[in-house]
């Protein structure tokens, strides 16, 4: 959306296309106020933030394709879409643009234990799509894996939402996430097992009860702990990784870090990937956060606008560099130097590669 | 446990590290205490404050910094952290019960005047409380604020309001 805007904000003709029912990703289902400078919306709730981008892209005239999907890039740039043309009705179109952004997001990962494919059993996203979008409470009593800051503030919500948070597991001897997090479900008695994992799901229609046990430092579970918990829901938060499909299929090259969710397409400055006109933003070439995904956002728009002539350079340059430096700040803090060193990494692997690319050219 | 094992900050560790007000001037009227001892990309309680009495500075990622002497503990700040780590506590107008303002973004049914069970930040109810206040404005978006007078010896211990848990 961010990149949908500043292109479109400068004239250049954008089509946005989504295979949700809304555009926006997951802002319409944080209902949580974001953290960040004050100057740039921070104190904000995600919806709200997603309302703006989605009413700005409209001021602008962005054309958005809703529930159709991006199925395949192909060579010089051809997308092939299968578009929603009407209730039940879908059409196979080809597009063929100048540029491309790819701001796929990311996916929850799995955590496979025995039991783990029972009702009731799912990722912490899907959980919070329900509440927040769907407006369905997946059950009363839950128990949610991981600690990370996906696991903190979707249990938060499921309160929120009426449910009764059974505990959090944590695997690791420290909660992931923000202590702040962390702190607001703990002064509503929400027990947080760090140093536990969960062994398995029991049940019959749905999931009625998972056992977890205290991990040794080599990941074994230390016979003796185990404890039993009664819940009908069981929300995963065990990471993210980068949706990186349409930009593999492109043959953009990517490198792994595990700081930002494993594989993910390595860019210039301008987030322009290995492929010429294709740009990438967001989780997808990193799992980070909403704020730093607006920002990519922005560098990729604005120099798509530029290199098509929409922005004269000094003031692309200018917008860019705007835009590095309010990444800067947010890649700041506790959670912000491994980011900030693979973030880098990616840019280096980048340069590398082009320059490899032309000796052999 | 330490607060990254458990979650649950203590009032010591805070005036460990001079985040907490003094006694003394806890006594003289409401005050804000930030309860955020992490480094986070973060600063509307910076802006939100009318009288200019929380640091942040340039850099968004140092903790949060009330001068107490500026503080008036209008508690502006309290629906503006997106962390729900403030609180505005006062010991200034009785010896024996004082109160603890707090973010509350729950569905309530309680009302101004009702006792409650008073949770301390491991969530333990450690006293009853009586609703003094609770305000929703507009600025404050949806994040209720409420204030809860408890005997004066738990004004540093009481965080929220209890939760029953039904199982």
């Amino acid at each position: 959306m961010s990149a949908a805007i500043e292109a479109a904000s400068a004239g250049v003709k954008v089509l946005v296309i989504d295979a949700n029912e809304k555009a926006g990703g997951q802002l319409f289902k944080q209902i949580h106020k974001f953290f960040g400078s004050s100057m740039h919306r921070a104190g904000v709730r995600g919806i709200d933030i997603g309302r703006e981008l989605l009413e700005k892209c409209e001021e602008l005239g962005v054309e958005i394709w809703l529930d159709s999907l991006a199925i395949g890039i192909y060579d010089n740039l051809r997308v092939a879409v299968d578009r929603k043309t009407g209730f039940n009705e879908h059409k196979m179109i080809l597009v063929e643009p100048k540029k491309i952004v790819i701001a796929t997001g990311a996916s929850e990962n799995a955590v496979r234990f025995p039991g783990w494919t029972l009702p009731g059993v799912m990722g912490a996203g899907a959980a919070q799509t329900m509440i927040n979008f769907h407006r369905v409470l997946p059950g009363k009593k839950v128990l949610t894996i991981g600690s990370g800051n996906v696991g903190l503030i979707v249990s938060y919500q499921l309160m929120q939402a009426g449910a009764e948070i059974e505990g959090i597991v944590e695997a690791l001897p420290k909660i992931n996430g923000y202590a702040v997090h962390a702190s607001k479900l703990t002064r509503e008695g929400i027990p947080i097992y760090t140093g536990y994992t969960v062994l398995e799901a029991h049940g019959k229609e749905r999931v009625s009860e998972a056992v977890i046990a205290k991990v040794n430092p080599d990941w074994s579970t230390i016979p003796g702990t185990e404890k039993t918990i009664e819940v009908d829901t069981i929300a995963i938060a065990a990471g993210l990784k980068p949706l990186t499909g349409l930009a593999h299929m492109a043959g953009c090259q990517l490198t792994f870090d595990r700081f930002l969710g494993g594989w993910a397409p390595i860019h210039n400055e301008h987030m322009e990937t290995t492929v010429p006109g294709i740009y990438i933003a967001g989780d997808s070439t990193g799992v980070e956060e909403a704020n730093t995904a607006i920002e990519e956002g922005k560098l990729a728009g604005t120099a798509i606008a530029a290199s098509l002539g929409y922005l004269d350079e000094k003031e692309a340059d200018a917008l860019q560099e705007a835009a590095w430096e309010r990444l800067k700040g947010l890649r700041e803090g506790a959670h912000g130097a491994e980011r900030t060193q693979a973030k880098e990494h990616q840019l280096h692997a980048y340069a590398e590669y082009m320059e490899r690319r032309g000796e052999v050219g | 446990m330490s607060l990254s094992a458990s979650g649950v900050l203590t009032t010591e560790y805070l005036k460990e590290i001079g985040k907490y007000p003094s006694e003394e001037r806890m006594k003289q009227g409401p005050v804000a205490v930030c309860e955020c001892v992490e480094k986070i990309p973060c600063n509307p309680c910076e802006s939100s404050c009318p009288f200019h009495a929380i640091t942040i500075g340039e850099n968004i990622s140092e903790l949060p910094c009330v001068t107490w002497g500026k503080c008036t503990g209008c508690g502006s700040c309290i629906p503006a952290c997106s962390g729900l780590a403030v609180f505005v506590l006062n010991k200034s107008y009785s010896d024996e019960v004082g109160s603890v303002a707090f973010p509350y973004e729950y569905n309530y049914t309680f009302q101004v005047g009702d006792v409650v069970g008073a949770a301390d930040r491991s969530g333990k109810r450690v006293c009853d409380g009586v609703i003094k206040r609770i305000v929703n404005t507009k600025k404050a978006d949806r994040t209720t604020v409420v204030t809860l007078e408890v005997p004066i010896a738990f004004v540093d211990e009481v965080r929220s309001i209890y939760r029953e848990r039904r199982s």
